[in-house]
């Protein structure tokens, strides 16, 4: 270091300023390119897909290839349904499983394995859900059907909502808990109308963010529910779905296929991310 | 408020009344004594479910690739014949097709992830901040479907045209890297299916490196930037060192969900049961691809055994992985409250 003279050190903290200056253009770069997909991605859906959405969109049925008119009615109902009903009954599983890990297993053993297990569940590829539905319900039932597509939806629902149901719960202070005991209250009652109630905004966001998730979800429902080109409202029979039908419709070569198709993604896109805006409003608001 | 109530107005007697007790002093017993222990059961129970849908999805892959796990054996691994006319399965073709694409992913997703971390934690201004990092968590919203019919109809043609064509009369003759980028440039395959899943795991990738930036303690920045560092050589040399193993946990993470993205990959990656060329403009399968397109039609017996094979490989690949990102970002978490 004795022999560095002054003229060698101003060189070096020039060259430190470039690299410095080269990683912060850099690093800007990446967020633009970031932000670039999701404003090109959602150009596109609103270019493409508003031109192909009409009233006929949401009252007609999936048309045959070719067609004059058509729309994606029975898709939007089949979608819907199984939707809301797999919401229906993933989430209160969700949040019990939730209730056990922040409130009784914060160090137990099960409680540990099941926080494991349910990170892995989180993010597990979706098509094999639907391979474990098919297998323990397709087979047995000898038919594709709405049902089955309603259970490995909410398979996919019940790691979401147990995730935001813990993390909510351990944010309630334990100020609060320890009053209610005080007072002489039981368990179950100081986590129904304490902990629950005060952490309701956060475990209800979660709800919604599992909602907007399984709206998107193709590939559990590809050989459940399958498809259908009519109009039912029979969970056991195979049920039409947004998704699986803007599947079918864009690998199609048919052009008013893939006009529906781009309606149908249209859709989905809003009511995904208006869903998710939704959840983070709500959260802000208690928060 | 007790100010403003009328004064009493009750007789003499009334008051006495009052001051006796009504009814009976409130009991000790408990009010529904049963009722702690069945809601604890009820959640144990639903606790004890998830592990059991683990173990549940596990044994039903087993049993249904038992077939093709008798006829086959390990060997299904490494041997590429896809024939369900002759009954002959191997999945070499579909697992090179998944590794491919997630390292392409990777290789772009990583790189691209820790430049907007980056940004979010040490140059963005405040006010920024919280608009920029939904943008990014947003991206991950989108449904996988839509990556797919975008990267399909608008993104592959242009990548065909803009990106394929210039680099094929580039490399045209160069030994390697000319046989990397043979091949139809049409905008499918493995290097389309690679881009796109890349821009879906940059939101994983990021939040998290994002996260752990955070929980960095001032104290050990400060003290860098205090001697003198740039803005880079604080990340680089303090910041990135303390957070490691967030961060390849925050990579294993993304990696889990490329490996495991179906739809994205079945649009784009042309569906093409071929391993002839290794060029990353060729159309080409992956396990996902291979499921959604080809389970619902298979016949029952060794084709849809060989499927579920897949399936139960996909599976195995992806707990691994998850499972050490899931390791590693808790050793972090143990030093400092890091979200994983």
């Amino acid at each position: 270091m004795s022999v560095t003279t002054a003229d060698s050190r101003l060189k070096m903290h020039a060259k430190r300023k470039r690299i410095n200056a080269l990683a912060l253009t850099l690093s800007l770069a990446a967020m633009a390119f970031g932000v670039f997909w999701l404003i090109w991605i959602l150009f596109e859906t609103v270019r493409l897909g508003l031109g192909g959405l009409n009233w006929a969109t949401f009252t007609e049925m999936t048309p045959p290839p070719q067609a004059e008119v058509g729309g994606l009615a029975n898709a939007i109902f089949g979608s819907a349904l199984m939707v809301g009903m797999a919401t229906f009954i993933g989430a209160p599983i969700g949040i019990l499983a939730g209730v056990h890990l922040a409130e009784y297993g914060q160090k137990t053993r099960l409680g540990a394995t099941v926080r494991f297990i349910n990170d892995i569940l989180l993010s597990a590829p979706s098509i094999v859900v639907g391979l474990f539905v098919y297998s323990v319900v397709v087979t047995r039932m000898k038919q594709f059907s709405g049902f089955a597509g309603v259970l490995a939806l909410a398979l996919i629902v019940i790691p979401v909502v147990i995730r935001t149901t813990e993390n909510m719960l351990s944010l309630v202070p334990n100020a609060l808990r320890e009053a209610a005991y005080a007072l002489g209250t039981p368990k179950w009652k100081v986590i129904l109308s304490v902990t629950l109630k005060s952490a309701r905004a956060g475990v209800l966001t979660g709800i919604l963010l599992a909602l907007a998730r399984i709206s998107g979800e193709t590939a559990p429902l590809l050989f459940t529910a399958l498809s259908n080109t009519f109009w039912t409202t029979d969970l056991g029979q195979p049920m039409a779905s947004l998704p699986v039908t803007i599947f079918k419709f864009a690998m199609s070569p048919y052009e008013n296929w893939q006009k529906l198709a781009w309606a149908g993604v249209f859709i989905i896109t809003i009511g995904v991310l208006l869903l998710n805006i939704l959840a983070r409003v709500l959260f802000k608001n208690k928060h | 408020m007790a100010a403003i109530l009328p004064p009493p107005t009750m007789t003499e007697p009334d008051r006495l009344d009052k001051a006796r007790p009504q009814g009976e002093p409130p009991s000790r017993k408990r009010v529904m004594p049963w009722a702690d222990a069945v809601f604890a059961l009820s959640t144990a129970g639903a606790a004890w479910l998830t592990l059991a849908l683990l173990l549940g999805i596990l044994a039903s892959l087993v049993v249904g690739a038992a077939p093709a796990l008798r006829e086959f054996g390990l060997a299904f691994l490494w041997t590429s014949d896809w024939d369900p006319v002759q009954q002959k399965f191997g999945g070499l073709v579909m697992i090179y097709g998944t590794l491919m694409t997630s390292f392409i992913a990777l290789l772009i997703a990583v790189p691209v992830s820790f430049g907007i971390a980056f940004f979010l934690t040490e140059l963005s201004p405040n006010w920024l901040r919280r608009p920029l990092g939904i943008a990014i968590e947003l991206l991950a919203a989108v449904p996988s479907i839509v990556y797919g019919m975008w990267g399909l109809l608008v993104f592959g043609p242009l990548l065909a045209t803009y990106v394929q064509q210039p680099l094929q009369s580039l490399f045209a003759g160069v030994p390697y890297l000319g046989a990397l980028v043979s091949g139809p440039p049409v905008g499918i395959g493995i290097l389309s299916a690679g881009i796109i899943l890349a821009i879906m795991v940059i939101p994983f990738i990021a939040s998290v490196m994002r996260d752990v930036f955070e929980v960095t303690p001032p104290m050990l920045k400060e003290s860098a930037y205090g001697l003198g560092s740039t803005t880079w050589e604080v990340v680089w040399k303090v910041v990135l060192p303390y957070t490691k193993t967030g961060v390849v946990g925050g990579v294993m993470l993304g990696l889990g969900r490329a490996l495991g993205e179906t739809m994205a990959v079945t649009f784009v990656i042309g569906n093409m049961n071929q391993l002839n060329s290794l060029s990353v403009f060729e159309a080409a399968n992956s396990i996902t691809s291979a499921l959604a397109n080809e389970f619902a039609e298979a016949g029952e017996g060794l084709h849809q055994a060989s499927l579920i094979y897949l399936g139960l490989v996909l599976f195995f690949i992806t707990f691994v992985v998850l499972a050490c990102s899931k390791v590693l970002l808790s050793r972090l978490k143990k030093n400092e409250g890091a979200r994983s």
